[in-house]
């Protein structure tokens, strides 16, 4: 199998089978009455155009300039980022946990591929790979050190598995000599994957401007 | 279900390879495969622990063969077939051959924003959590034909409960026709030498979420 978890048909320049094969599928479910097709357009687009992990960037920043709404967060992020008021409502059972220089977190979904999309947008194809839902739970540290992360040796690492409806993001420490900084510049510091866990922010020295 | 779906400290996968700069949607029929996996949902005619099922139910072979949202068409026809809302004939055919049948609910443009939030999957309930943080627990050594949401890498292992997560839809019965019977939810820690032996990393540890009738007094 491929690493990338693709099938070889589905690369094809010609119509591959798989898209005639849901093209079919979308042609019965209309005729039948069970979807409209241009509902289905808008939430394509959504995916496609509005959520992303630029959502939980601006969670993650505005916790890191503001201890009250970090604590709030750490207690209940559904209810924290509700009331927030600056993004959608995310849905129930979020759960935020905290990297130090002593614990990192890591995320994974080792049954199916959990995520917490509402703040991260869609999952990438690694994410929901047979490599990653694999390993992560018994060698996170390999995983890590293939996507370029080095955890101190003495670092205690704590992976989630997503088994329930409950969904989890990594609120990452704050980088280094970003005094003064808003929240808007913080959040261009917040990547997806160290939302995820298998990642580090930015430093302030990477930030595109 | 100990099927290829529970990968959990399998090896033999290879690496983790991100993908540079990775678009939303590989092929515009992804996104199809996700709208109407959404709006089929919406019908109310089956849950997400269905949806998970059916996708379990695929000879390993596929499972393992497809990507990520062409096992989501095939998961998604599966439902379909199973709950009576088109029949192999039509999917063989490619369009529809009979009537629709009433469900409960079409997903309209106005309703469309409740569809990209969560739905709750906590429920009441008058029972009362068995389980408190900081107990020592078992998770049981079940290995049941149907769909159940205990990983096999935890079955049989000894883990400290650290939290409560209220009283959830249980996806085992739920699945089964048992309906949704809820069950308290907790977080359970494992050390990793518990899950993995003597030379497991030694500052790890992975936590499940675990449904009560998962987990034993240890």
């Amino acid at each position: 199998m491929s690493t990338h978890d693709h099938d070889d048909h589905e690369h094809g320049s010609e119509l591959s089978e798989t898209q005639l094969r849901v093209r079919a599928l979308e042609t019965i479910l209309t005729e039948k009455g069970y979807v409209d097709p241009a509902v289905l357009d808008l939430i394509v687009e959504h995916y496609e155009t509005k959520t992303g992990p630029h959502v939980g960037a601006r969670v993650i920043a505005k916790a890191w300039v503001d201890p009250e709404f970090k604590r709030a967060l750490l207690a209940d992020a559904t209810k924290a980022i509700g009331e927030l008021g600056l993004l959608s409502r995310v849905g129930d059972h979020l759960i935020a946990v905290e990297n130090t220089p002593r614990l990192h977190n890591m995320i994974v979904c080792t049954l199916c591929s959990c995520y917490p999309w509402e703040v991260l947008g869609l999952p990438p194809v690694w994410y929901k790979s047979a490599p990653y839902r694999s390993r992560a739970v018994m060698d996170p540290r390999g995983v890590l050190a293939d996507v370029g992360v080095t955890l101190p040796a003495e670092t205690d690492v704590r992976v989630w598995d997503s088994t329930a409806e409950t969904r989890f993001i990594v609120l990452p420490p704050r980088p280094a000599a970003t005094e003064g900084w808003t929240e808007e510049q913080l959040a261009a510091l917040v990547t997806r994957d160290c939302m995820i866990g298998t990642g580090l922010p930015r430093r302030p020295e990477e930030a595109s401007s | 279900m100990n099927g290829v779906h529970d990968m959990g400290g399998m090896h033999g996968f290879g690496k983790v390879e991100p993908e540079k700069d990775e678009p939303p949607f590989h092929a515009s029929w992804e996104g199809r495969v996700l709208a109407m996996q959404r709006a089929m949902t919406f019908t109310g005619e089956w849950n997400i622990d269905m949806s998970r099922a059916a996708q379990e139910r695929l000879p390993a072979k596929v499972y393992l063969s497809v990507s990520y949202y062409h096992r989501w068409a095939l998961g998604l026809e599966r439902n379909a077939l199973e709950k009576g809302l088109v029949d192999a004939d039509e999917l063989a055919a490619g369009r529809a051959l009979r009537p629709g049948k009433p469900v409960k609910r079409v997903l309209t443009k106005d309703e469309l924003p409740r569809t990209f939030t969560r739905g709750s999957f906590s429920r009441p309930t008058n029972t009362k959590a068995r389980f408190k943080p900081g107990d020592r627990v078992r998770a049981k050594n079940i290995n049941p034909p149907n769909h159940t949401r205990l990983p096999r890498y935890a079955r049989g292992h000894v883990g400290i409960v650290e939290a409560i997560r209220g009283c959830h839809v249980f996806p085992d019965s739920v699945t089964t026709g048992g309906g949704e019977n809820p069950q308290w939810l907790y977080t359970v820690a494992f050390d990793s030498h518990e899950l993995w032996g003597a030379t497991a990393d030694p500052t790890l540890k992975v936590s499940i979420e675990a449904f009560e009738p998962y987990l034993e007094p240890a």
